[in-house]
């Protein structure tokens, strides 16, 4: 063995491109050292920080999609990540994700006891863990970061030390979580005895190459109906979700803000990097059940927002049936998963991915806003006459609403658009005009939050919202967003069409 | 249809008249509080300068031409295939105006009373949604238009309406988008068939309409998913069932806007998107359409009749009314589409007007209930005159504008659905009834107490009343200039559904002047049977276009 040692050659790394996930990993660790050493900083440096390294992330993944484009998409660290424009958008929508979630946890937390460098390393830990999922090329890799993600968000979701909630919250999603995560690395497993090998482009080309797939095929249909139910469940699709409502509840709303949009995001990445990516070579075996999922998760999700009190809930609920859309895309990019031109669902997935974080941050922000002068509240009541109160938040939280719900000149239409041309491209009707159908009792939800704050008139005892500096520019910045990219989303259409030449 | 070259403008005049509006609405939106009467002037501004706009395009319009007029297109949203296409012909070039005149009216007749900025505001971006519907020829950018409308009505019935408003706004909201669904389906799989056609992906109407065929059943599903967004909007029995809801609580202002341009949506979809793009499946399913139109005219009639509630009755005349215009639409000859397309005019100016009134009679008497109003007409005799111009229009009394409508439609259908017309006829003595009957009630009589006090016509409600009246008149009498603007298109749309079905328009047994002109001649392929010498140029143009389809 030690022999072998000194003819061991490591392998090419390719420090720059890994560059945005190591500058996220210096500044977690740097801020987590600096900030043992240091007194507390002044209000809002903690945040800041964290912002700027995730602006820098982001900015150097920027750098590397013309690399990408330029040449051709590769595999990196001995072919365990995929260096593809797929990871680099999804790169950057969890570091956008990562700077508005930031600047809004700084105004909630400071203060409090619970302020301090932790709160911020984790999100930037966590952001690291989502990076690795989604740039995943081999599923050892892909569960290292669905473990970092994880782990970061357990203790995110209990980080409100004062409250029993968040700490009923952060019990719940480590359980719940542990035996997803279980199920996931038991799938990996099968895969592993099926195919001899845990690297996608490996797999990919035993897969092809193998005809005699007979004995092992069983073990790999086992093995991808277990990474079915891990990822069932980090995605929130039902009939997974069961901790969902609760979590997003029961966390503080910055934590959730981060979790329904880096969570989401991170595990779609993974859906499709093991899916569509890997395991194409069952695509006939799976699609019908991400077709279940869809459904199941559209239904849930919808119909029992319906009859929540509670805002943040409410968006809990949504969120699942947001899934239920992305997977409506996942289940398009099935169709020809693999192929040499895998369709519009890929591009779809993403671009959803993008808009609906930078909805559902704004969405939490509001109510984080509107929660910090009520005494924690988030129920509809503590909403009612919110356009009297605070115009221009029951202006911003109205665009959100609407973008959710769909409606044109905002993000979320563009959004939808984008996966049901993707179903109508590979002839899914029945599931595109069941999405639609269902987006319309979404929408009902979403308009009984419009009527607390627009038609409804405050109570005399209503509290003065404040408005803090941080938290209403992140519900700005996202707001202008959802209008811009709803007006002009063709350069986003053209960028996300690249990822469909992900690495393999 | 083809689109025109010779329309073309330097001056982007229908991108500035979806876009006039917006600015409007914007400044509108960012005014100080400190000056309360600016924003009145600037929506007014805005939307009179839209409303000069059409008026313009209207006498520039190219009579005889049956193409599109007035056309800019750019790429928007180059990957998928969309461009912000706009442009006029005949069918949407009179609704086009009517939103232009409607709104400045509105704005500057109605009173709000509470919050008039943003009042204001939503009524402007209404106005650009709606023109946006009707000027856009690309199916996204159509779909968007006829989507965002709901934002602005939603928040004028909610904000603005009666007592029960937020019920009727959310029914209203999600009624419509509901059938937007489909829609929205519908347009992503016409677009990904016809991009096995047309080698491409694109989302322009008339590309696909010319370029692109669709098997049969195909094509049916495709229209269904259109249709039912269409069938909600009009509204067709029985999805009718959010408008009563919808029109009596809305604000006036919401009510005549509704009545006036929204319902027409509906209608206008289906001559411009059901019919140019799916002929051979709307001209299939017209027995079911034909029936349902039929089932509404009457329905509606008798529901009004029943109505306590004087908003309401106008609401489901208006359910009546539709169902004329739907009728003539799928009885697919030249006197009934064109009809429906004069109707639609026809019913935006006089049920508008009706709303307008019945808001009046709200104000001074704060109900709306019919038993409590009585011998007005004591009191108010103008105001009364008024009422009576506008209802005996909406009846179809000859010589004022509803008849010219309701009759080229009976007209016209009887040809080729001769037993769903008959019993519709039924419909115009049904809304003789209801109507008289709640005009007796309300205006005749002795005025008791409260009704003693009834206020006369102000002169500013008089002016708003007047180009309503004008309008009812002049088409009632001379309806010759705007038919001749809308038939060389229903004629080239009726020689686009030949060209896909085997159907054959039947020759009109009666003749009416004008009307008969360009089809006759276009059938028999002959020159020298015409009529009207005035219109002569124009006519050679029309038939020129007619006769190059049809081969």
């Amino acid at each position: 063995m030690l022999a072998q040692v000194d003819t061991f050659v490591g392998p090419e790394v390719g420090w720059f491109a890994l560059s945005p996930m190591l500058t996220l990993l210096g500044g977690a660790l740097s801020l987590m050292l600096i900030g043992a050493l240091t007194p507390q900083w002044p209000k809002g440096m903690y945040a800041t920080y964290s912002a700027v390294v995730a602006a820098a992330a982001g900015g150097l993944a920027m750098f590397q999609w013309d690399d990408i484009t330029d040449s051709e998409p590769t595999t990196l660290v001995g072919g365990a990540i995929a260096f593809d424009t797929l990871s680099m958008f999804l790169t950057i929508t969890i570091c956008a994700a990562l700077l508005l979630v930031s600047l809004l946890t700084s105004d909630f937390i400071s203060g409090t006891p619970n302020d301090g460098p932790e709160i911020y390393s984790l999100y930037m830990a966590a952001a690291i863990g989502a990076i690795v999922m989604a740039s995943a090329n081999d599923l050892i890799v892909l569960f290292l970061g669905l473990e970092t993600l994880s782990l970061a968000l357990y203790v995110l979701a209990a980080s409100n030390r004062r409250s029993g909630e968040s700490a009923e919250a952060g019990i719940k999603y480590f359980v719940l979580g542990g035996f997803a995560s279980a199920f996931f690395l038991y799938g990996i497993a099968l895969i592993y005895g099926a195919t001899g090998t845990t690297n996608i482009s490996e797999m990919v080309a035993v897969l092809h190459s193998s005809v005699d797939v007979f004995h092992a095929d069983s073990l790999a249909l086992a093995g991808i109906a277990l990474l079915l139910v891990g990822l069932g469940f980090k995605v929130a699709a039902a009939p997974f979700h069961v901790w969902a409502p609760d979590v997003y509840q029961g966390s503080p709303t910055p934590v959730t803000a981060f979790m329904a949009s880096v969570g989401k995001a991170a595990a779609f990445a993974a859906m499709l990097r093991v899916l569509v990516i890997a395991l194409p070579f069952y695509r006939d075996d799976w699609r019908p059940i991400i077709w279940v999922l869809a459904l199941l998760s559209l239904l849930v999700g919808s119909f029992l927002a319906i009859v929540q009190n509670n805002v943040k809930r409410m968006l809990a609920y949504s969120s699942i049936s947001h899934a239920g859309f992305i997977l409506v895309g996942v289940e398009a990019a099935a169709h020809r998963a693999g192929e040499a031109n895998p369709g519009s669902g890929l591009p779809a997935v993403v671009m959803y991915l993008l808009l609906y974080s930078v909805l559902v941050i704004g969405s939490f922000a509001v109510v984080a806003i509107v929660q910090r002068d009520s005494g924690g509240d988030a129920s509809l009541d503590a909403f009612k006459g919110l356009a009297t109160r605070r115009p221009m938040l029951a202006i911003g939280m109205t665009v959100f609403l609407l973008a959710q719900a769909g409606v044109p000149f905002t993000s979320g239409f563009i959004a939808k658009f984008g996966v049901i041309q993707a179903a109508a491209d590979e002839h899914s009707y029945a599931i595109a005009i069941i999405a639609m159908v269902v987006a319309v009792v979404a929408a009902f939800v979403y308009l009984k939050i419009m009527v607390s704050m627009w038609f409804a008139d405050p109570a005399d005892d209503a509290p003065r919202i404040v408005v803090p500096f941080f938290a209403g520019l992140t519900v700005f910045a996202a707001a202008i967003f959802t209008l811009l990219v709803g007006v002009f989303p063709g350069w986003l259409i053209d960028a996300a069409d690249t990822v469909t030449a992900y690495a393999r | 249809m083809l689109a025109s070259e010779a329309g073309t403008l330097a001056f982007p005049i229908l991108t500035a008249i979806v876009l006039v509006p917006i600015v409007g609405a914007l400044i509108v939106a960012l005014m100080p509080k400190s000056r309360p009467e600016l924003p009145k002037m600037v929506a007014l501004l805005s939307s009179a300068a839209t409303g000069a706009m059409t008026i313009w395009l209207m006498s520039s319009f190219e009579t005889g031409d049956s193409g599109f007029q007035f056309v800019s297109k750019h790429e928007w949203i180059e990957p998928w295939g969309i461009s912000w296409h706009l442009g006029v012909d005949g069918i949407s070039l009179f609704l086009v105006v009517l939103t232009g005149v409607l709104f400045p009216l509105v704005i500057a007749g109605i009173d709000p009373h509470h919050d008039e900025r943003p009042y204001l505001a939503w009524l402007l971006m209404l106005q650009a949604g709606v023109m946006g519907s009707f000027l856009s020829l690309d199916l996204f950018v159509f779909f968007i238009f006829f989507e965002i409308v709901l934002v602005p009505m939603y928040f004028l019935i909610g904000g603005w309406g009666y007592e029960n408003r937020v019920y009727a706004a959310t029914k209203f909201f999600l009624y419509t988008m509901l059938g937007s669904a489909f829609m929205l389906v519908g347009i992503v799989a016409t677009v990904a068939i016809a991009a096995d056609d047309l080698g491409k992906t694109t989302f322009d109407l008339v590309e696909i309409a010319e370029g692109a065929s669709f098997a049969a059943s195909t094509g049916r599903w495709l229209f269904f998913a259109f249709a039912i967004a269409f069938a909600v909007k009009v509204p067709i029995f029985p999805l009718h069932t959010w408008l009563p809801d919808a029109h009596t609580q809305a604000p006036t202002a919401g009510s005549v806007v509704l009545a006036g341009v929204m319902l027409k949506l509906g209608t206008y979809g289906f001559l411009r998107f059901g019919l140019y793009l799916f002929p051979e499946a709307s001209f299939w399913s017209r027995p079911l359409w034909l029936t349902l139109a039929v089932i509404g005219i009457i329905y509606g009639a008798i529901a009004a009749t029943m109505q306590m509630d004087l908003k309401r009755l106008v609401a489901y005349s208006s359910v009546a009314h539709m169902g004329f215009i739907v009728l003539g639409i799928f009885a697919f000859t030249t006197q009934s589409m064109s009809g429906s397309t004069i109707q639609m005019i026809n019913h935006g100016v006089s049920t508008g007007a009706l709303f307008l009134l019945v808001g009046m009679i709200y104000e001074r008497r704060k109900t709306r209930k019919i038993s409590e109003l009585n011998g007005i007409q004591k009191v108010a005799p103008i105001f009364a005159a008024g009422f009576m111009i506008v209802m005996l229009s909406s009846i179809g009394v000859p010589g004022l504008n509803g008849f010219v409508g309701e009759f080229l439609i009976l007209t016209g259908s009887f040809l080729t659905a001769r037993w769903w017309t008959v019993v519709a006829a039924a419909g115009v003595i049904l809304a003789a009834l209801y109507l008289l009957w709640a005009y007796q009630r309300v205006f005749h009589g002795e005025p008791d107490e409260e009704n003693k006090k009834f206020r006369e016509l102000s002169l500013k409600e008089g002016m708003v009343l007047l180009p309503f009246i004008g309008v009812i008149v002049f088409m009632g009498v001379y309806p010759k200039p705007v038919l001749d603007r809308i038939e060389p298109t229903i004629d080239v749309l009726i020689t686009h559904v030949e060209a896909h079905t085997d159907y054959v328009e039947p020759e009109p047994t009666i003749q009416i002047g004008v009307v008969i002109d360009h089809g006759e001649e276009g059938d028999h392929g002959e020159e020298g049977e015409d009529n009207d010498t005035e219109h002569e140029g124009d006519e050679d143009d029309g038939d020129d276009g007619h006769e190059g389809e049809g081969d």
